[in-house]
């Protein structure tokens, strides 16, 4: 049966359950965009997915340079996903560089499109290929489809009267519409996107949705290899309602929206531009209508300055960046500490040292969140562990902020900022508002004054009549608030802060297991974004009867009040992380158990299968 | 409760805290010429917060009995910018010094300059740091011996007026510290102007950096070395206010002159228009001892918005264009699907 016969019997596609596909171009293709698009229509499908944009730091690095390729990766199915996939069934490679970096990638037996007028000798010279790999048998392990993408967008484009550069920038569209032929999607919300990106420009707009139309009339009708089919993904079971798509950086913005509402309080937010945290200063801009202030400083310190004295006066202060920024606001939230003001500082962690992997993901700023800074500032420490977790993580920070009057650090990292999943939308008034009170009443009035039950100091707002009064960062009186340098005092004060902050631990969930069993022979302790893979390894095992469970960590600092006797209950434990190894060692240096670590800084998530082979070996050992 | 603003006294805005700095230190003088002036601002007590950072002058707000926010080396700044975004109907006051402000703050005090938040910015300049046992500070004069320059220090000073008004202030003054009838008046005009005022007071340290400003002060050679400044009147200074600042037509540089010697008439004085950038520029580089040190209103452009006004102003026009906030709506627009 050709590709053709099969096309026109839906009913005979092939029915699979799931599919990685990954879209790799230079930096200048647009493949986040087409990725995107391609998630929306899957979305829309109603498969599970998860996705992976992996782009380099460079906006516009050299074209066809293999440090210039930018890819986006999408794993969907009809079963519940939690991961980009480990292994790409599906690549488009745009040039010879998005060939050579991602074939290592594709499974045997793997499709792979390319587009063949990119391979010109000089983008295979620069891509490393002494031979044309078409041509030269050097991909005979998979399925490929060489289409002259590039000459089949100008014409289909033609009509439209572009000039050559703005004609083939519609290459992406066409590819897009290829793969949503092969995997049966709707070209529709696309179709909406373009309209409304191009808006000013309907020509452009009109060129793009015609390259779509024409890359998916090309698979429809054109003699494509008999190895290449349309693929039946099944719908996913989930749960019932209303679904939309969401990037962690998203959630996280609506998340700090939501929390400001529950806290009746309004929200600043000030930051400095800093790859992967940006998006959510952008996202949180937008949102003027909502009680939200967004401050763009001059730099991180005036960032997190501008957040704490915006908390002085009243407002939840929030600000975000990434690990070296986090480095330079660290004498402000030692100052937030000492003040005892509430404050979100979001770290949206990347590959480091220094500037390190910008683009990249890594867990490595847990020690900093925890020790980075002077003297002894204990602040709660939290971590989302799913793009949609970002939401509920979010609220969280702003409820333990203003409860306790604590700065919080919430941690993220960029595959959660900028990886997409469907998310089963929420309703505010499902959540518990934790509304402010701030002090009004003068009769008895200092600034020292606490909640004896959480130990929260007193939160009074300039503006407000009698209750005139100084903080700062010299230490405090207990009783009076006044500046004292007494010895005494400042041992009182010490043990008061760090006090209030293991208290929280009286206020938080204690730990659940996300998988298994309370107890066995080993489990898998996780935190943050590593929760979507080692879930799925987990998973795996135990249909395999392996004894093995999940416990996934929200509340870094202070830990559930029972997460060291529940971890007791294994006789082994295992602490996959994105760093060498930083919450292992709290776990061995808090419970005295001899937790194992698994541990990589590839700048990429784990995949399932590096999870699933160390419990293996684990298990075995 | 607090008594109303219109009965007011300077002791209302005095705390009970002990003041601390050193015995003779024109702080003191400064502090009280503040509380003296509150009561005159028309503002009520809780609305007034002072927000400082760290040094001698950083410790005033712990003196005066308003809202105060002692906070971190030179970033007094960008915190009072968040306390004027979070709440603009504050009445805003920076305190700093020349170390806090000018050296570790020098970049938050461009941008709040630039960005005209509107707040007022006072800069105590001793041209020493003080409170960490006098090490030369940006201000201090070449050749100052100080711990850390045993030797003299080798490195140009900046000067705090001139700063001011490249990073875009509309409003710069100066003033002194032991001149309560001269800092009431500028404090009052710092308060009306809609933006940052930046005032930069001659503070002297006794300690560290005795007499720098003595010229300046001491009656007797106040006359030569001080033109004070005053819109509309030429620039006329000594005992007989004799002498005037011209400008050289050819080398376009100011030029001390004597009215009635060598053809020189009054018409050829400049006549101090503050709200003329170009001229205050030219007065805020005159130092001693070619010319003598204005102190006044250097420049005021009382026309310009101010970033907060600004800023909740583009709030309003987005919340007319958006209409009424829904975040159980916001979460639901865009591309959804349901699943029964």
């Amino acid at each position: 049966m050709s590709a053709v016969e099969e096309m026109s019997n839906r009913e005979g596609a092939t029915q699979v359950s799931d599919m990685v596909v990954r879209f790799a171009g230079d930096s200048g293709d647009g493949m986040q965009l087409t990725g995107s698009n391609f998630t929306e229509a899957t979305a829309l499908y109603g498969n599970d997915l998860a996705t992976f944009p992996d782009f380099p730091a460079e906006i516009r690095a050299p074209a066809g340079a293999t440090f210039g390729v930018s890819a986006f990766q999408i794993y969907f199915g009809s079963d519940e996903v939690t991961t980009a996939g480990d292994q790409v069934d599906v690549l488009i490679a745009m040039n010879p560089a998005a060939l050579i970096t991602n074939l290592k990638d594709l499974v045997s037996g793997g499709l792979v499109v390319v587009d063949v007028d990119a391979f010109t000798d000089k983008n295979m010279n620069r891509a490393g290929y002494s031979n044309n790999p078409i041509e030269d048998g050097s991909l005979d392990a998979y399925r490929v489809i060489p289409i002259d993408i590039s000459k089949q967008v100008l014409e289909s484009v033609k009509p439209f009267g572009l000039s050559h550069k703005f004609a083939v920038r519609c290459k992406n569209m066409w590819t897009l519409g290829l793969v949503m032929w092969l995997f049966d999607r709707d070209r529709t919300a696309t179709i909406e996107n373009l309209e409304k990106k191009f808006a000013s420009k309907p020509d452009i707009a009109q060129a793009n949705i015609a390259a779509l139309n024409a890359g998916h009339a090309y698979g429809e009708t054109a003699e494509l290899p008999s190895s290449v089919e349309v693929y039946k993904v099944p719908r996913a079971e989930v749960p019932p309602g209303l679904y939309r798509n969401t990037t962690g950086s998203d959630a996280m913005a609506y998340g700090l929206i939501a929390g400001g509402q529950l806290a009746q309080l309004p929200i600043t937010f000030a930051s400095y531009p800093i790859t992967p945290a940006s998006s959510l200063l952008h996202t949180l801009s937008q949102q003027k209508q909502f009680d939200v202030v967004t401050f763009q400083a001059e730099d991180e310190i005036a960032a997190v300055c501008a957040a704490i004295g915006a908390s002085f006066a009243g407002s939840l202060g929030i600000t975000s960046s990434s690990g070296p920024g986090i480095s330079l606001k660290g004498e402000a939230i030692s100052l937030a500490c000492a003040t005892e003001l509430p404050l979100i500082i979001v770290n949206t962690q990347r590959g480091g040292p220094s500037t390190g992997l910008p683009t990249k993901t890594e867990q490595s700023d847990l020690n900093q969140a925890l020790f980075g800074r002077h003297a002894d500032t204990m602040l709660p420490v939290i971590a989302s562990s799913t793009s949609v977790d970002c939401f509920d993580v979010a609220i969280e920070a702003c409820r333990l902020a203003v409860q306790f009057m604590t700065p919080v650090i919430l941690l993220s990292d960029g595959y959660l900022a900028n990886a997409s999943e469907p998310w089963l939308v929420p309703d505010i008034n499902d959540y518990e508002p934790f509304p402010v009170s701030f002090a009004d009443n003068p009769e008895g009035f200092t600034p020292a004054n606490r909640d004896p039950e959480t130990l929260a100091r007193v939160w009074a707002r300039p503006g407000t009549p009698g209750l005139e009064h100084r903080i700062g960062g010299i230490e405090k009186d207990f009783e009076t608030g006044d500046i004292s340098y007494e010895s005494e005092n400042h041992q009182k004060m010490t043990d008061v802060r760090k006090g209030k902050i293991e208290g929280i631990a009286r206020y938080i969930p204690e730990q659940g297991v996300a998988t298994g069993e309370t107890g066995g022979r080993l489990v898998v302790v996780g935190w943050g974004s590593t929760y979507g893979a080692i879930h799925q390894a987990v998973k795996r095992c135990r249909q395999e009867n392996l004894d093995v469970s999940h416990v996934h960590i929200r509340y870094l600092n202070p830990l559930p009040a029972n997460l060291g006797e529940l971890l007791a209950g294994y006789d082994q434990v295992l602490v996959p992380e994105m760093n060498t190894g930083q919450f292992v060692n709290v776990v061995r240096s808090k419970f005295l158990i001899d937790a194992k670590p698994l541990n990589k800084v590839s700048g990429q998530p784990f995949k399932i299968r590096e999870i699933e082979d160390a419990i293996k070996s684990q298990l075995e050992a | 409760m607090n008594a109303p603003v219109e009965n007011l006294t300077a002791r209302d805005f005095a705390s009970d805290q002990e003041v601390r700095w050193c015995p003779g230190c024109g702080d003191y003088a400064i502090l009280k010429t503040m509380q003296k002036t509150m009561p005159e601002l028309g503002v009520a007590r809780e609305n007034q917060v002072f927000v400082s950072g760290i040094g001698c002058s950083s410790r005033f707000p712990y003196y005066m009995n308003t809202y105060g926010f002692h906070t971190i080396h030179g970033r007094a700044p960008s915190i009072a910018t968040g306390v004027k975004l979070a709440n603009p109907e504050l009445d805003v006051w920076v305190i700093t010094g020349d170390g806090d402000g000018l050296s570790i703050g020098g970049n938050h005090m461009i941008h709040v300059l630039r960005r005209n938040v509107d707040l007022q910015l006072l800069l105590f300049n001793n041209e020493i740091y003080g409170l960490t046992k006098g090490q030369y500070s940006p201000t201090s004069k070449v050749g100052t011996r100080s711990p850390s320059t045993p030797d003299g220090s080798v490195d140009m000073p900046l000067l705090p007026c001139v700063f001011a008004l490249g990073a875009g202030a509309r409003f710069v003054a100066r003033t002194i510290d032991t001149e309560a009838k001269h800092m009431g008046p500028v404090l009052k005009r710092a308060h009306a102007h809609k933006g940052t005022a930046f005032v930069e007071i001659y503070q002297n340290c006794p300690v560290y950096n005795d007499g720098i400003f003595d010229q300046i002060k001491e009656k007797k050679t106040a006359a030569d070395t001080r033109l004070v400044l005053e819109h509309g009147k030429p620039l006329t200074f000594g005992a007989d206010q004799e002498k005037g600042i011209r400008l050289n037509r050819k080398t376009l540089m100011p030029e001390v002159v004597t009215i009635s010697e060598d053809g020189v008439t009054e018409d050829d004085i400049v006549v101090h228009d503050e709200t003329n950038k170009v001229l205050a520029q030219m007065l805020a580089g005159l130092k001693l001892p070619d010319f003598p040190e204005p102190v006044g209103v250097l420049y005021c452009e009382p026309t310009a918005p101010s970033y907060t006004d600004d800023f909740y102003q583009q709030r309003i026009l987005v919340r007319e264009q958006k209409g009424e906030a829904d975040l159980n709506a916001l979460l639901r627009t865009g591309h959804t699907w349901s699943v029964s």
